[in-house]
């Protein structure tokens, strides 16, 4: 999207540092599940506003629809039936890129520039270096990005960076009709769910609190949860999430282990005919053979 | 160029062929896998017409070299039988290296050290072709823990396969006279007396 060259803090497959001399305020969305309605209107602005049209799907016999994130639906509602208290609960939630602080998609991606995480934490996809490999689906603790099916190139959430970049809220933000959708620091979006959870566990939700997971360092969606203490319930968010140790394993230490580790045999294979010399047939077996034809020839 | 008649036949035309077609694969793999692998590499993509361009040749490259090792793999498998003075040889391997090669062991038509080279890349290629079929997203969808590991062990598997490669290509250009045999298929029979008599006495009847 757009080419904020300053704010970038991280850029995938680069070695080097990014820029650093610039500082901006790190963002947040907060979804207030409490407060969501399932309505939709964030799905909808979502297709507005990003000029993208997924194919009308069918009809699930749920009210999840689409049934699941595509690459022309960046977020979707899920709907989960759950029994808490012998009561039954309806819990929606508004799913899509979580924006990690330490993104498992980035760390995977081997095309530079493909994956940027701006200063401000939003994590955003530059479609135009993309490759298709689909190594961010393979990072992502939240399975969020899809690689589409048209152009093989990898989609998700882009938490409207275009927006954001000139100080507007995302589409979705700005259409929620219940205001369960809030956008601002992450600061100030972590106060203001401080005051929904105390007035959550004042209506009875003593489990209430805010869904900010420390294993990805944090997040730049998050949630208010009435039920914090089970994440699972709402469509399966998990609970403690974090960067696969596979994860880490391939694109970690073993690329620096490996590249090093390769670069030792060659250098190694190179010194060893240097210092120990080819290894030619002996001049004594060679003289046998020559030997032996002479004889023969002496014989016939 | 001139060929001696007495010159020792290694291998025929179609073995030839199919070394070659398993070492081209091989080679291009290599290359645009490194690129994938660490961002150090990913200039070679270019030699592949793009990054994207070689992400979606390299699994196809990859099948062709799966389908040609499966046919390398059973013709000389046979031949690669460990023996116990394979593991004589390989307990000396260190001299040979040394540049020493006096005392080594009669060798048949592969050593220990070649012997222990094709299975170490049969099992390497095994595991290629598995993790690369769990990884390829352009016909497979596997579970993502089934691919995450793929990604792990192809990746693993094939930075060992390389290093493979390279000792298998430098032992290859150490040992004098031994690259026509994949050129041309033969070999001198001063070659075949002083790296594997066995072999040597087995083709002249000496």
């Amino acid at each position: 999207m757009a080419l904020q060259s300053l704010d970038i803090k991280q850029r995938s497959a680069t070695t080097t540092p990014s820029t650093q001399v610039r500082q901006t305020v790190e963002v947040a969305k907060l979804i207030d599940v409490s407060a969501c309605i399932g309505c939709k209107a964030c799905q909808v602005a979502c297709s507005e506003w990003n000029d993208i049209r997924d194919e009308v799907g069918h009809c699930h016999g749920v009210y999840d629809n689409p049934v699941d994130l595509t690459a022309k639906s960046w977020t979707v509602m899920r709907f989960t039936e759950v029994e808490q208290s012998n009561k039954l609960e309806w819990l929606i939630r508004k799913d899509g890129c979580m924006h990690c602080s330490d993104p498992g998609c980035l760390k995977a991606c081997p095309a530079p520039g493909a994956i940027i995480q701006y200063s401000n934490g939003i994590v955003d996809f530059h479609q135009e270096n993309c490759i298709g490999c689909g190594y961010c689906v393979t990072g992502c603790p939240f399975n969020v990005p899809r690689i589409s099916k048209e152009d093989s190139k990898a989609y998700k959430c882009s938490l409207c960076s275009d927006r954001v970049a000139v100080n507007q809220a995302p589409a979705c933000a700005k259409a929620c009709p219940t205001g369960a959708i809030q956008f601002g620091s992450k600061e100030d979006m972590t106060d203001y769910a401080a005051k929904r959870v105390t007035d959550l566990k004042e209506r009875g939700y003593d489990k209430a609190g805010l869904y900010d997971p420390q294993g990805v360092g944090g997040t730049h969606v998050m949630y208010v949860l009435h039920h914090a203490d089970q994440p699972e319930l709402y469509a399966g968010l998990p609970a403690n999430p974090s960067i696969s140790p596979l994860v880490s394993l391939w694109k970690g230490f073993a690329k620096p282990l490996a590249t090093l580790a390769l670069a030792g045999v060659a250098l190694g294979s190179l010194f060893h005919y240097v210092t120990k010399g080819p290894n030619e047939v002996s001049k004594e077996i060679e003289d046998e053979i020559e030997r032996e034809d002479s004889e023969k020839e002496g014989a016939q | 160029m001139i060929r001696d008649p007495k010159d020792l036949k290694r291998y025929d035309a179609s073995e030839r062929a199919n070394h070659w077609t398993v070492g081209i694969s091989f080679i291009l793999l290599a290359l645009s896998g490194l690129a994938f692998f660490h961002p150090a590499f990913f200039p070679l993509t270019q030699l592949f017409g793009g990054p994207t361009w070689a992400r979606i040749i390299h699994p196809y490259i990859g099948a062709i070299m799966a389908l040609a090792f499966v046919v390398i793999f059973f013709r000389f498998k046979h031949l690669n039988k460990m023996t116990p003075a394979d593991k004589e040889w390989l307990a000396k391997a260190k001299n040979m290296v040394d540049g020493n090669d006096h005392d080594m062991p009669e060798q048949g038509k592969y050593n220990g050290g070649q012997k222990v080279m094709f299975w170490a890349l049969a099992v390497c290629m095994l595991l290629m072709t598995l993790s690369g079929l769990a990884i390829w997203r352009a016909w497979f969808g596997f579970d993502i823990t089934v691919v995450r590991f793929g990604a792990v062990v192809h990746a693993a598997a094939g930075a060992v396969m390389i290093a493979l490669i390279m000792v298998h290509v430098y032992a290859a250009i150490w040992v004098k006279g031994t690259i026509r045999a994949m050129w041309y298929g033969t070999v001198t029979r001063g070659w075949a007396k002083q790296h594997h008599r066995g072999w040597y006495r087995q083709v002249t009847g000496k």
